[in-house]
């Protein structure tokens, strides 16, 4: 690691997160393409979450996180507060692991 | 009466900033591990700490750091990074909105925009609010995320693994709790439920950042787009 990656790394991802703002700006979208970008946005967190559930890397996770994650959606389901619901899946898989499960 | 609001607003007030919170913690922890396994991978603490205060992105930081590690070279790292960083693109096209009120708030909401403060924004309904949230939650986790990375740095071999605590875990399942209101609507869930399957599908045969894009391949299950309101005129 050097400070040129660092700082060509930084650069980059800062003006990935610009460009957003830049084009929101600079051209006016018509109504439904506004739904699209709330809608693309929506759809890249879901994927986002389901592959940090199931994949570390490129490789599949054992059953712990997956089971773990589960147990916090369920509680999310029924409503339970924010701070419960991740509480209750850093527990179920810190269990699971003392358990022995990968 | 306006008591009354007003506390109504301080409690709703409170109950982000908890939340907020208990985020912004968990990310402090992963940014002490961050720190620790950059350490251990002989990377300098300046170039450690700069990094997580300039790049500001723990997925593609811990995947830069990796591939350095396996071997793989700086341009394969950047790219890799950047790759995985890709979706801050349509996110701010998503949420720009919630920060954007003029050339300061663009320059310096951009850089704490995360899948964080993302959630958070688009997880609540009025703009006013949707400003509060984006705005705590990146702060509130960039200055944990940074405080973290130093004292892993420092700590060192010190800071265990935060799977033993379940944190792997904690970050799907907060991130999901936060994105619930918006499946809600029924095109949303098919297209996040069809996009998340891509992803888990693509990702283990190719990069990481990739497989997240190619999710972006849902968007067309939503069509066509259901007018708004049918029947209802402005």
């Amino acid at each position: 690691m050097t400070w040129a990656a660092v700082l060509l790394l930084a650069a980059g991802t800062y003006a990935l997160r610009l460009a957003g703002p830049m084009l929101r700006r600079r051209i006016t979208l018509p109504e439904a393409a506004v739904r699209y970008c709330g809608l693309g946005a929506v759809v890249l967190l879901a994927a986002f979450i389901a592959t940090s559930t199931m994949i570390d890397g490129t490789r599949l996770v054992g059953p712990t996180r997956p089971a773990a994650v589960a147990v916090g959606a369920i509680l999310a389901l029924r409503r339970a507060p924010f701070i419960v619901v991740v509480c209750g899946a850093a527990v179920t898989a810190a269990v699971l692991r003392l358990a022995g499960l990968p | 009466m306006r008591l009354i609001r007003r506390t109504v607003v301080l409690v709703r007030g409170a109950g982000l900033l908890r939340d907020v919170i208990a985020v912004a913690s968990a990310v402090g922890v992963v940014g002490a591990s961050f720190g620790a396994m950059a350490a251990a991978a002989g990377v300098a603490p300046e170039l450690t700490i700069g990094m997580s205060l300039l790049v500001f992105a723990g997925g593609a930081q811990f995947l830069a750091v990796g591939v350095i590690g396996a071997g793989g070279g700086i341009a394969a790292a950047i790219l890799a990074g950047l790759l995985l960083n890709a979706r801050h693109l349509p996110f701010g096209l998503a949420v720009g909105a919630a920060f954007d009120r003029g050339w300061a708030t663009r320059i310096v909401g951009s850089h704490l925009m995360i899948d964080e403060s993302v959630a958070f924004a688009l997880a609540q309904r009025e703009p006013e609010r949707r400003r509060r949230a984006y705005w705590m939650c990146g702060i509130a986790v960039f200055v944990c995320w940074n405080l973290g990375t130093a004292l892993g740095v420092l700590a060192g071999g010190a800071v265990g693994d935060p799977n033993v605590l379940g944190l792997d875990a904690a970050f799907p399942a907060g991130l999901l709790a936060l994105l619930l209101p918006s499946l809600a609507d029924r095109v949303a869930l098919r297209v996040a439920l069809i996009g998340a399957t891509i992803a888990v599908v693509a990702t283990p045969l190719l990069q990481p950042g990739a497989g997240l894009l190619l999710a972006l391949i849902a968007l067309a299950f939503a069509l066509p787009l259901p007018a708004r309101r049918p029947g209802r005129r402005p």
